[in-house]
């Protein structure tokens, strides 16, 4: 058993943890929720995994599984992405000093 | 093919790096979501360059979820903004939970069992993985996904107040608790021995349910109060979920974007705690208002009630005001009546701030966003520490639907569940007006020692309308 794929995984695994905690450690307060909706729109990753279990070759209740899955993660993507850019609208308009 | 999907999901990955690192910046933050969108974009794309797709159901699917989440962000008004942030991480660890569902049933119903599977995943991957370590990833996705899922659902409930605010909890449900996380770490240690076999199917329904009422009883006990380290901590958890069924599948974008997510989830609710100086452990087992029966000194002294007319006298002849908001000005929808007010107090030549706490409202930063909507300068909003260094110097506070980040009793009751919680020292204000529904406690269920002071009076009702009746008096 060759076990190097998965420790590469392992590996980015960690990484990735390290570079998460470095890139949002000093967040100024105002921008919490939006880091957070759009982070949460990220986690819609789970999409990738939806996608590839609708393969044709798969059994009928496998793929009605995936496409739920598919469905939820979508909502999840679209929403979040769209959410946070609602909000990030707001907090540019205020930033430029425009009051109205 | 593989080559060219493995390093469009690279490119992803950076794009979601990039996208993470400018949401953290207020002037880059909107092009870094609009970075990561593109990342996720080409994560997506790259997947459909795997042959043989079911694409009508691909479509449908993508059309369906993706028509409900734009419906659903366009129409949410600002306020409703937790609840929704809410909803969506929830799915996104249902859809988490289902692909662990999928990659069993592949297992339960594939010819040869796990070893078929694992032949099959390799074919696709190129990645050849022992038994135990596929059925751990599964076992762990549904685990995760499960909690992530009825917690949200939870903290949604909540959040829209469609479930009471105050922590909720029964006698032993401690101990259920563990029981139910020995049960699940049992089905996922099983699972990981043996996940095919006559026995898996009972071990994957006990695990599922498990998670699930897992995810209900570890977030009711939790009150209103703390529900920004909730949403942040459930965030983490969807991350994690996505980076669990990452393994599963052996896909590296969904390792790589999950765990960031993860990641910067566990920050936000390692600041949040910070920002009630308590431990994790002490907002999820400490039950931070079911011990207000108990806890915390009795109040001496009476509310004192005023009127608009009265407020609105010491409010003309102040120089100096600031505006702490809470949750209740986002309940009365009043960020824009609050706004209004600011700016006729401006015109008459005086000072106005907004203090904002760290943990005011039901999100991390939710105050933030609501400011932004009524569109109150940046320069207005003061955070917590800067504020409290000119407090004394404020002729009048106005706390509009604050409770606990302005209750002194964290400053001097050692018996009081929130003592030790830094606030903002609004009571050394020279006046201070308390926006307040009702004489009843606030959504922590803890007494508020503020509102016994000397220096306060409170004005009850709804928020929107005390500041809109306000308004009317400058305009009289």
């Amino acid at each position: 058993m060759d076990l190097a794929p998965l420790l590469l995984l392992l590996f980015a695994f960690t990484l990735a943890i390290f570079l998460g905690v470095e890139l949002i450690s000093k967040v100024p307060s105002q921008l919490h929720t939006p880091l957070m909706s759009g982070s949460n729109a990220i986690s819609g990753i789970a999409i990738v995994g939806a996608l590839m279990a609708l393969n044709v070759g798969e059994s009928p209740v496998t793929k009605w599984i995936a496409f739920a899955a598919l469905v939820f993660a979508s909502v999840n993507v679209v929403g979040g992405y769209l959410v946070t850019d609602r909000m990030l609208a707001m907090f540019q308009a205020k930033n430029k000093g425009g009051k109205k | 093919m593989a080559v060219v999907i493995n390093l469009l999901y690279i490119i992803a990955s950076v794009l979601f790096i990039f996208g993470i690192k400018m949401l953290g910046h207020a002037d880059t933050a909107r092009s870094g979501n609009r970075l990561s969108a593109v990342g996720m974009m080409i994560a997506i794309v790259a997947t459909l360059l795997y042959g043989g797709l079911a694409w009508p159901m691909i479509i449908g699917g993508v059309l369906l979820g993706g028509a409900i989440g734009a419906i659903a962000a366009t129409r949410v008004p600002m306020t409703g903004m937790p609840e929704m942030v809410a909803i969506f991480n929830g799915l996104g660890g249902l859809a988490s939970l289902l692909i662990g569902v999928v990659e069993f049933v592949k297992i339960y119903t594939v010819k040869g069992g796990v070893e078929t599977y694992l032949t099959n995943l390799a074919a696709q991957s190129g990645v050849t993985v022992p038994a135990w370590f596929a059925a751990l990833a599964i076992a762990l996705t549904i685990l995760i996904g499960g909690i992530t899922f009825t917690g949200s659902l939870v903290a949604w409930g909540k959040l829209s107040e469609k479930l009471p605010g105050q922590p909720i909890s029964f006698p032993g449900s401690g101990i259920l608790n563990i029981l139910l996380l020995l049960t699940a770490i049992g089905a996922v240690v099983t699972f990981t021995i043996a996940p095919s076999g006559a026995c898996a199917l009972t071990t994957v329904i006990v695990l599922i349910s498990a998670a699930l009422v897992l995810g209900v009883l570890s977030t009711i006990p939790i009150g209103g109060g703390d529900m920004p380290v909730v949403i942040a901590l459930l965030n983490s958890y969807s991350g994690i979920a996505a980076a669990f069924a990452g393994f599963i599948i052996l896909n590296n974008v969904l390792v790589v974007a999950g765990c960031l997510v993860g990641a910067s989830g566990l920050i936000l609710t390692g600041i949040m705690c910070k920002a009630m100086n308590r431990s994790l452990g002490n907002v999820l087992f400490g039950g931070f208002g079911s011990a207000a029966g108990k806890a915390g000194t009795a109040m001496e002294g009476e509310m004192k009630a005023a009127s608009a007319e009265d407020a609105y006298y010491v409010l003309e002849a102040a120089r100096h005001v600031v505006f702490v908001p809470g949750y209740g000005m986002a309940v009365a929808q009043a960020q824009h009546a609050v706004k209004e007010l600011a700016e006729i107090l401006e015109s008459k030549g005086c000072q106005v701030e907004f203090a904002v706490h760290p943990v005011a409202g039901r999100m991390p930063g939710h105050m933030n966003v609501l400011l932004a909507e009524a569109d109150v300068p940046y320069e207005q909003l003061w955070e917590m520490d800067a504020i409290n260094r000119v407090i004394d110097t404020v002729d009048v506070a106005v706390v509009i639907g604050a409770n606990d980040v302005v209750n002194p009793a964290a400053l001097d009751d050692e018996a009081s569940p929130i003592y030790g919680m830094p606030i903002i020292n609004v009571h050394k204000a020279r006046t201070v007006y308390c926006l307040k529904r009702g004489k009843g406690r606030g959504f922590s269920g803890l007494e508020n020692a503020l509102f016994f002071k000397d220096n306060v009076r409170m004005l009850y009702g709804d928020a929107k309308a005390t500041l809109s009746g306000l308004v009317s008096e400058f305009s009289e």
